[in-house]
């Protein structure tokens, strides 16, 4: 009866999950210490959805065999997980010493003035989110902003416009 | 059947014939940057314009590769083209469009183009050759001898990032001609774990990380232990905001770490190591990832490594955003699958890490300089640098500064060396004000402290760090009180809340930082950073609180007068902080175009056309909008 239950709640939470996400659980499960890969599995998940999702966390939890308080413990020690949808494209603006100290304020300034948003926020459309990084690497070409996955250099606040307008920004669909 | 070592250098010459065939005996031969920086500054499209001439020409002796980053970021891309007998001439800020005229000339006419290269300082020899430049030389020669005639090159000594914008880091053929595993050969073959120690020791090597303590001396801790498993970590978490040697290192020459590692893990007695790398990095995951299965390919990872009887395999495992995972108990935790909390020391992870067991951790760029120590001799090695301090050291050259990038000096060169010597001073005539070294843990030292040399107990003398390497140079246009804001900002969000003197302080402080900025401080303000300072110093659970203070204290030791401004006359001097400032309109130079008026959110501009304008101090945000809308600089700022 219990095994019925169990089996139940895996075949659900296999449903939910994407299936390479459950192979990798499935193959950590071989592997010695199967619980310390918690955190890639939450990477991956989250590299599929953009977000974790409640239910894809505990979905997680119920095919690792980890309790699910654990699961979103982990997730929401760490601030590249994000427990809400995010945009089409996410605008990640660095925030590092280097990028600030080369006026990464202002460009953020007038980022969330054009979109109408705060940091951590989805526009309007659904076209654009913003995000703060930590320092992406590139402190040399600072500031620096990225779109998806796309790296910009030296962005300046007024060239701003012309960026997102790579990406179909509208300004008063953004704003609504 | 020959031994491992045999083994390796026949592979060498095998390599080394299909290199010459496909790339090294060309009559060109042209590389191009690739890494993080290089490809946000447009390198990929620079190397497909590259592609696209060769074919379009029909050119069978010209080749084109990838190499990782040089380090001088502000002139990336970075295009080099080698041909025989003339030091390569380094291409700079390349465009598509750029890269044909120099195609044209250099290429096909084989008359450089040198308004497009960097200018270069030193004189070099002249008949540079594709033989010498893979001759087993000293490690550290090979640099110098394809970029040492530029300046910003010249002056720096190249050890940990040897390799970097050298080699192709995605083609270990490459590593194996700049001598790569012949130092995990050597010491697997003719060392004792304790020959590998006292090796390290002697070098006088010390972590890369910040910490500064000897590496050697670790291992040995860790080999004193015994246990039947053991690990060896590397630490790729670089989490100064502002630093990326660490980037740099594994994007330009991953095989490079990786041997380090299997060298570490010998001597210690570890058979599995990790490494811990931020996610926010995917291209040098990538390269890792690649370098890690060439290396397994090659049986140079996996079981019986080398042919010999020592088995060792890497795993990476990614970090997920988190400045306190870079402090080693944490980091353990988190490769754990836990939330990555530090816990108090001892016991050391050397003797109580991973899973409980005996574990080393040691950052990317100590791991990087092993095969030096190896290879050229830890005599060698200890004669670069200071006498506490050995070798070189890589920072990463961020800010306000010419030239921005990654300066690699030996240990002993002044602050002043590296900023104007190799930096080339403050950008746009403006005035120096400080440098900020050690990141979030560290300090910001004024022109008066620009003698010190860098090394790991006169930074800290000074009252900065050493740190992992970040260096940003910061000029007037930075308020330091909003400089020590921004750091205690990152550390108060970063503390992981499980000491009260850093979840609690950190925050205090922070808002007696924001009070200050923004024109509310009091007197006795400073005095309580001070205190508060103190107390979340000594009484902190790890690093990262007991460092957080740094920033604070040190601008205050070094820029009071700036704190007193805000304090006693509500006036930033720089001009930064938004709440401190008044904008008014000078009559003068005010021409009546109205475009403060029409930029102004508020809005509280007025005046007619033609005529002087007023700005209602009153309902005035300070939002600065004004300011920079004025072409006439009317609107003026204090
Ligand atoms: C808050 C904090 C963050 C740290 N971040 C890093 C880091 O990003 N990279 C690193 O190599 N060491 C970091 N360290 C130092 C490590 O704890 C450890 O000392 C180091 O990795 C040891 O390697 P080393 O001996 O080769 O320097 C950090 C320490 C603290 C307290
Ligand atoms: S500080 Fe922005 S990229 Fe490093």
């Amino acid at each position: 009866m219990k095994n019925e239950l169990l089996q139940k709640e895996i075949d659900k939470a296999m449903a939910l999950l994407p299936e390479p996400v459950v192979r990798y659980i499935q193959d950590c499960a071989k592997k010695k210490n199967p619980n310390s890969h918690l955190i890639s599995v939450l990477h991956k998940v989250q590299e599929h959805f953009g977000f974790l999702a409640r239910e894809h966390m505990d979905a997680v939890s119920v095919l690792m065999q980890i309790p699910a308080a654990k699961v979103t413990g982990v997730a929401s020690f760490y601030h590249f997980f994000n427990f809400t949808p995010r945009g089409k494209h996410r605008v990640s603006l660095c925030m590092g010493t280097a990028c600030f100290v080369k006026g990464a304020g202002k460009v953020l300034d007038k980022l969330q003035d054009l979109l109408g948003i705060k940091v951590g926020e989805t526009s309007a459309d659904g076209l654009f989110s913003i995000d703060v990084a930590r320092c992406v690497g590139a402190c040399a070409l600072a500031p620096v902003m990225i779109v998806d996955e796309k790296v910009y250099a030296g962005v300046k606040p007024d060239q701003l416009v012309k960026i997102l307008g790579e990406y179909g920004f509208n300004p008063k669909k953004a704003k609504k | 059947m020959s031994n491992p070592m045999e083994q390796l250098l026949e592979r060498r010459e095998n390599a080394e014939k299909r290199l010459r065939r496909e790339k090294f005996n060309a009559k060109v031969r042209i590389t191009v940057g690739s890494a993080t920086c290089e490809n946000a500054a447009g390198a990929p499209d620079v190397f497909k314009k590259i592609e696209e001439l060769i074919r379009k020409h029909g050119l069978k002796d010209v080749t084109l590769s990838r190499v990782g980053c040089t380090g001088r970021c502000d002139m990336e891309p970075v295009v080099t083209v080698f041909s025989q007998r003339t030091t390569p001439v380094k291409y700079i800020a390349m465009t598509p469009d750029k890269v044909e005229k120099v195609f044209d000339s250099h290429v096909l006419k084989a008359i450089p183009l040198k308004a497009l290269a960097m200018p270069v300082g030193v004189v070099q020899d002249t008949d540079f050759t594709e033989e010498k430049l893979w001759a087993d030389a000293r490690l550290t020669d090979r640099f110098s001898s394809v970029f040492g005639d530029v300046h910003f090159f010249g002056k720096q000594m190249r050890m940990t990032l040897r390799n970097c914008g050298v080699i192709d880091p995605e083609d270990m053929d490459e590593y194996l001609m700049v001598r790569g595993y012949q130092a995990a050969v050597k010491v697997l073959t003719e060392m004792t774990p304790n020959d590998v120690v006292n090796t390290v020791i002697k070098s006088g090597l010390r972590g890369r990380g910040g910490g500064g303590f000897s590496t050697g001396v670790k291992w040995n801790f860790a080999l004193a232990q015994k246990n039947e498993e053991k690990y060896i970590v590397c630490n790729a978490d670089e989490g100064d905001p502002g630093a990326f040697m660490d980037r740099s290192t594994i994007e330009g020459d991953p095989h490079t770490v990786i041997e380090g590692m299997i060298i570490g893990g010998y001597a210690i007695g570890a058979r599995v190591g990790y490494v811990y790398i931020r996610a926010e990095y995917p291209l040098a995951i990538k390269r890792l990832e690649l370098a890690i299965a060439a290396a397994r390919q090659a049986g140079f990872l996996g079981t019986g490594i080398f042919g010999t009887n020592w088995d060792f395999d890497i795993e990476i495992r990614l970090g997920a955003g988190a400045f306190v995972c870079g402090e080693e108990t944490a980091l353990i935790r988190s490769i754990e699958g836990e939330r990555g909390m530090p816990r108090p020391r001892p016991p050391y992870p050397a003797a109580s890490g991973l899973w409980g067991k005996p574990t080393v951790i040691n950052n990317v760029e100590t791991f990087a300089n092993i095969p030096v120590v190896i290879l050229d001799g830890p005599e060698w090695f200890s004669s670069i640098g200071t006498a506490k301090s050995k070798g070189t050291k890589v920072f990463a050259l961020a800010g306000k500064v010419c030239n921005t990038g990654l300066v690699e000096v030996p240990m002993g060169t002044t602050l002043r060396d590296v900023v104007y010597g190799v930096g080339g001073g403050i950008r746009d005539g403006k005035k120096f004000k400080a440098v900020q070294t050690g990141g979030p843990a560290g300090g910001c030292l004024p022109e008066s402290y620009l003698d010190t040399p860098v090394d790991y107990e006169s930074l800290t003398a000074a009252g900065s760090m050493m740190g992992s390497g970040g260096m940003i140079v910061i000029d007037e246009d930075s308020c330091m009180v909003d400089v020590a804001r921004f750091f205690l900002d990152f550390t108060q969000d970063e503390s992981c809340g499980k000491c009260t003197p850093c979840r609690e302080g950190t925050k205090r402080m922070l808002e007696i930082l924001q009070r200050i900025t923004s024109g509310r401080g009091v007197e006795g303000d400073i005095e309580k950073l001070l205190r508060l300072g103190d107390t979340i110093k000594r009484t902190s659970l790890c690093g990262l609180g007991q460092a957080s203070p740094n920033p604070v204290i040190s601008t205050i030791k070094h820029f009071r007068d700036e704190y007193e401004a805000h304090i006693r006359e509500k006036r930033c001097p720089a001009g930064v902080c938004a709440g401190l400032l008044t904008f008014s309109i000078i009559a003068e130079k005010c021409i009546g175009c109205g475009a403060c008026k029409r930029k102004c959110p508020v809005p509280c501009i007025a005046g007619k056309p033609k005529e002087v304008h007023e700005i209602d101090q009153a309902r005035c945000i300070k939002c600065g909008q004004c300011f920079e809308a004025c072409k006439f600089d009317a609107v003026k700022r204090s």
